[in-house]
């Protein structure tokens, strides 16, 4: 709501600069977009009186116009407004002024013809040309005869007003009126301002009951008033009207249209004026039938639905009720009856129509937050009397009043112990009550009960707490203390789970990866990659965009798309690990999914950059492995952890992926993206892992992991064997560590090759051994006969050849 | 020349030698040279036979401060040339260490984790538990539970995304709220909780929206807890998320689920509260919302809201981040750029 800083001057004493005033508001009732003065930033801009005017010898719309601004000598001022003629008092950009825009006007020639200055229409002084009256779009603005040649023009079109921007929060609905906020600032700046009630003048002769008559459905409209205005004459509205309507962002029409928005903005209560004898018979206010529709004032068309509500006549809708009139009933210049109708209409109603029809219009907007029941009659008798006032005529006698509400107003109690307790302040009752006064609550002293009434026009007040926010506000957020909860104490501690989550990330970015946060919604083929389980993806119903649809079952389809971002943007090395939810679901039919913490990393290129002495080899599958390994073991898990090959998941590289799996739990996986799939993202050799987090949180853990170091002496012993390709390491280290004897404590693999000197299909492996007996020095023989006894198993089990 | 007077000369001499040795082998030569078997020593010795027996043991003690003499200075001269090997050892070992160190792989927590991890970690050390829920959420939770009925006019159903009629992606972090004050047991103790997580609203993402980012809930409910209570933990929290120079102030706001409602403005980090375009020359910038919780929220979930009360906040950490270091573009905490994600300091402020 556009604020006129004027208008709250003409009720209360305020002399603060429009900024001060604006902080003051925010920091009591509502937010403040901006504070604009219109004339800010414009120079050297007056009212001119052109004397004559002649044709301009070089062109055929051009006029040359001789200019009275207050100086000594006339300007000459070439103009090309279709509707410039002498005698007209204008707006003349002297020469070195600024107009809108921040546009300079210096002397010039037109065609050849000096011109000194310019004279403006409204919006090259910075008007919006939503708010430019009809009349004056087109060409240049003319101001009335009496504005005072050579002064500067802002006053005249109300340029010199600072203009509040309010940014009414739902509840406060009743700030959308300029009488509303007078009654606001009447409880900050604690004042009594008076605002009259309006007297109608009414012509006895002509009764309205006679002239009109309306039914209205008492659950659409709680109150609905008309009032007659007969022998009207259309006109456009005097220039102070303008000048409030323009600066309020409303485009004025003509004295009866502007009326009506000007009690909008004076009552925040939405009026309609109908041309009475473009009315059909009786008026009813109901639901639109089926098929009925509606041309509305801006002529658009509308089919409208049984949920809207209509005010017909006796053929046809004739309006969409609280949001916008109908283009067949409309004021027009030859309007000479007039039928104004103040209501309040079902806010819920109003806020569908407007959806639905995307119409949020100043009247559907104020419906929607609510009216103040006890204003309605208020605005429509002002509205006829100052309809009265600028486009003469007959106010009917009486008030046709097809339903009418006034609630009972709500007293509600309180005390001070109460407020003191919610809001940790020290008030006293009286301090309290001395509140409500400036607010314009009326309350009573009941021992130590406050009785507060609350009036009609603050209808978000309901309960207690409500009247502790009024309190706290007017006391001022600054004033309360500031303090920390007391009472009995707690523990702040992470869960195991989270503690354990914590350190997971700690660990992953130990062995240097970097966290990513990425969209948990994508498409649906992504969704469906990498599933670590059976799963149905879950949909959104209204997506957004056609990328993310689909909650994803898998971490890395994101952290691959991080990575395309990446090389898109010419980053090679990407090494990220990501800790989030997936979302699985067993059935189609199953509405919500199982969420699961997941944790996975990609890693491509070089985890550190090469230099003089860092000469790097590009991340592969053993380097991934490794920290995946270490990340698991860091996590002290019981059990042991193994991998298996796999070619399970279509997305990885069928021969270098593997299953990681711990005490025969799987737990997820290792391995190269396949090279199609990175292909598809635009990406590079890729190698990854996928963890199902919550496993990994759920297993036992190893509590007790401490075993004294061994105080005897180790032996070491190497071997040296050739065998199939086909045997794996696994194979190897398992038959060692079965065979091995109780002292065998470590097997490390040193070296694997394949090529010269080694058979076709064979491939030789070294291994250190290391011997440990805790209890005693271990000998020789001992370690002589358990070797011996794994090289017999190695060649009987495996085919193996000592070398 | 008396014994005594040759032994004397013998060890000028040998002094003098000693001194003159430039290396260590020269120098074990001397010391061989001067005490061995055949030394000059032991051959000037065999006079002894021709002195005294009185005279003797003085002669021959005398021989042996020689001696050690002898053995003392050679062993300092080897302390030196020792010392000097070795300095010659390092020159030649001298390195540029101006010469960049070899790269260590590491990985930095995501800027707004870090700055999750710091709430977190400040309000467990004022007592708080720490709750997660779910991101797929009901409508009941997200909505209705916290005063939001199916007709609110403050529930944008555009501004959801739903998988069914009753089921959401979170909109907030708030049904966190209501799902900790059905399970709390107020006879154990107050609740006071904070709720890190990701929500999700229908909005075409562009530099200030994201149809995904995070919120922070915060909730402490007991039977005396106050407004003033809220004012001093946002101070805190303020300072430090922030820093000690920065203050907060409450205005009024509505939530549907808060009674009072304000919002939270912080200093501008830009002015520090002068003033400029960034703050819109107010000094002062939104950050958070919050208010003391709304009587119905506490019905809801069961609690009785004449003895038990309290206040709830709500965070943004990605707008704290975007404005703690001045990001400009909101998806760039989404699309992780690693020059993007490398950029924020691990050190934990
Ligand atoms: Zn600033």
């Amino acid at each position: 709501m556009k604020v006129s800083y004027k208008w709250l001057k003409q009720y209360l004493d305020l002399d603060m600069p429009a900024k001060d005033l604006a902080e003051k508001i925010e920091r009591t009732a509502v937010e403040v977009d901006s504070v604009k003065v219109a004339e800010d930033g414009l120079k050297k801009l007056v009212v001119g009186h052109i004397l004559s005017m002649k044709d301009h010898p070089e062109s055929d719309h051009l006029h040359i116009c001789s200019v009275d601004v207050g100086e000594d000598e006339p300007l000459q001022i070439v103009c090309g407004a279709p509707n410039v003629a002498a005698g007209q008092k204008v707006i003349v950009a002297l020469p070195n002024s600024r107009i809108g825009g921040n546009v300079k006007i210096k002397r010039s020639k037109m065609r050849g013809v000096e011109s000194s200055g310019m004279i403006c229409a409204l919006d090259e002084i910075g008007f919006s040309k939503d708010v430019v009256p009809k009349e004056w779009a087109d060409g240049i603005y003319v101001f009335d005869d009496d504005v005072p040649v050579g002064e500067p023009i802002y006053h005249y079109l109300g340029m010199d007003d600072p203009i509040i921007d309010l940014d009414v929060t739902p509840n406060r609905g009743d700030m959308l009126s300029i009488i509303g906020t007078v009654h606001e600032l009447a409880a900050i700046y604690d004042q009594q301002p008076e605002i009259k009630k309006p007297v109608v003048d009414e012509d006895a002769t002509l009764d309205a009951q006679a002239e009109i008559s309306a039914t209205a459905d008492s659950k659409l409209a709680k109150t609905y008033k008309l009032r007659v205005v007969e022998d009207v004459k259309i006109a456009p509205s005097p220039a102070w009207l303008q000048i409030i309507l323009w600066n309020a962002g409303i485009r004025p029409i003509n004295n009866v249209v502007d009326v009506t928005n000007y009690i909008l903005l004076k009552y925040g209560q939405p009026l309609h004026s109908f041309d009475k004898d473009k009315i059909n018979g009786n008026i009813t206010v109901r639901n639109a039938a089926k098929g009925e529709k509606l041309t509305t004032l801006d002529e658009d068309n509308h089919e409208l639905s049984t949920e809207d509500i209509v005010i017909a006549d006796q053929d046809q809708p004739i309006a969409l009720a609280g949001v916008m009139g109908g283009f067949n009933t409309q004021i027009d210049n030859d309007t000479q009856n007039v039928v104004i109708e103040s209501a309040i209409f079902d806010s819920f109603h109003i806020r569908k129509t407007a959806q639905r029809h995307v119409l949020h219009t100043e009247a559907s907007q104020r419906f929607e937050r609510g009216i103040n029941p006890d204003g309605v009659a208020d605005a429509l008798n002002e509205a006829v009397s100052l309809i009265k006032q600028l486009a003469g005529g007959k106010i009917a006698k009486g008030t046709i009043t097809a339903s009418d509400y006034h609630p009972e107003l709500p007293v509600i109690s309180i005390t001070a112990e109460r407020t003191n307790h919610v809001l940790g302040t020290s008030l006293k009752l009286d301090e309290i009550k001395a509140i409500f006064d400036r607010l314009g609550f009326s309350s009573i002293t009941d021992g130590d009960q406050l009785q507060v009434t609350i009036p009609a026009r603050r209808w978000d007040i309901h309960i207690d707490a409500d009247l502790f926010e009024e309190v706290a506000r007017i006391y001022g957020y600054d004033n309360l203390p500031a303090t920390l909860p007391t009472g009995r104490q707690t523990i702040g501690v992470l869960t195991a789970a989270q503690r354990l989550q914590r350190a997971v990330r700690q660990i992953l970015e130990g062995i240097g990866l970097t966290q990513a946060i990425s969209y948990s919604l994508t498409t649906e083929e992504k969704a469906k990659m990498f599933l670590m389980q059976s799963s149905e993806p879950t949909q959104l119903l209204w997506p957004m965009t056609q990328d993310h649809t689909t909650l994803r079952m898998n971490l890395l389809s994101g952290l691959l798309d991080d990575v395309a971002y990446n090389h898109a943007r010419k980053v090679d090395d990407v090494a990220l690990y990501e800790s989030g939810r997936v979302f699985y679901k067993d059935s189609a039919d199953q509405v919500r999914p199982k969420e699961v913490e997941h944790i996975a990393g990609v890693i491509t290129g070089n985890l550190t950059n090469p230099s003089w002495n860092n000469h790097v080899k590009a991340a592969d599958f053993f380097l991934i492995k490794g920290m995946v390994n270490q990340f698991i073991v860091n996590l002290g898990i019981k059990g042991d952890i193994s991998y298996t090959a796999t070619d399970q998941y279509p997305e990885m590289h069928p021969g270098r992926t593997a299953e990681i799996s711990i005490h025969g739990h799987d737990v997820g996986f290792v391995g190269q993206i396949h090279p199609q799939i990175a292909k598809k993202f635009k990406i590079k050799e890729t190698y990854a892992f996928e963890l199902d987090m919550q496993a990994l949180i759920d297993l036992p853990k190893n509590d007790d992991q401490y075993q004294a170091v061994a105080k005897y002496p180790s032996i070491k012993r190497d071997i040296s064997i050739i065998v199939d390709s086909e045997i794996t390491n696994d194979q190897i280290v398992q038959l060692m560590q079965k065979r091995g004897g109780a002292y065998l404590h470590e097997i490390r693999l040193f070296d694997v090759y394949e090529g010269k000197n080694v058979p076709d299909g064979k491939k030789s492996m070294a291994y250190s051994l290391t011997y440990v007996n805790p209890r005693e020095t271990l000998k020789d023989e001992v370690v002589n006969t358990a070797f011996e006894k794994i090289k017999k198993r190695l060649t009987a089990d495996l085919n193996a050849e000592i070398r | 020349m008396s014994l005594r007077d040759k032994l004397s000369e013998i060890k000028e001499k040998g002094l003098a030698d000693i001194d003159q040795a430039n290396d260590l082998k020269k120098l074990n030569e001397i010391r061989v040279h001067l005490l061995g078997k055949k030394g000059p020593i032991t051959a000037a010795l065999r006079g002894i036979k021709e002195l005294t027996p009185e005279e003797r043991p003085e002669v021959g003690s005398y021989a042996n401060k020689i001696r050690d003499a002898i053995t003392e200075a050679v062993s300092n001269h080897r302390e030196e040339l020792e010392t000097a090997q070795l300095n010659q050892q390092l020159a030649t070992e001298k390195i540029d260490v101006t010469l960049p160190g070899k790269p260590v792989a590491q990985g930095q927590p995501h800027v707004i984790q870090q700055i999750i991890d710091q709430i977190v970690d400040l309000f467990l050390g004022m007592g708080y538990e720490v709750l997660t829920g779910p991101e797929v959420e009901e409508d009941k939770y997200n909505f209705e539970m916290m005063n939001l009925p199916k007709n609110h006019p403050a529930r944008d159903m555009q501004d959801t995304f739903y998988l069914s009629r009753e089921i959401l992606m979170r909109t907030q972090t708030s049904p966190m709220q209501a799902r900790a004050l059905e399970k709390h047991d107020f006879s154990e103790g107050p609740l006071k909780m904070i709720s890190p997580g990701i929500v999700y609203r229908r909005d075409t993402d562009d530099p200030t929206h994201s149809h995904q980012f995070h919120q922070v809930e915060g909730l402490v409910i007991d039977e005396h807890i106050t407004m003033a209570d809220l004012k001093g933990t946002l101070i805190t929290m303020a300072q430090n998320i922030f820093g000690d120079k920065f203050d907060i102030r409450l205005r009024p706001s509505y939530f549907p689920f808060t009674e009072p409602s304000v919002e939270v403005d912080v200093t501008c980090f830009n002015c520090m509260g002068k003033g400029c375009d960034v703050c819109k020359h107010t000094g002062w910038i939104e950050v958070l919302g919050a208010g003391m919780v709304h009587p119905n929220v506490l019905k809801m979930a069961g609690v009785d809201s004449d003895v038990y009360g309290g206040f709830a906040f709500g965070v943004g950490p990605d707008r704290f981040a975007m404005l703690r270091y001045g990001v400009d573009d909101i998806r760039d905490f989404y699309l992780n750029d690693v020059r993007f994600l490398n950029q924020f300091s691990k050190r934990g402020n």
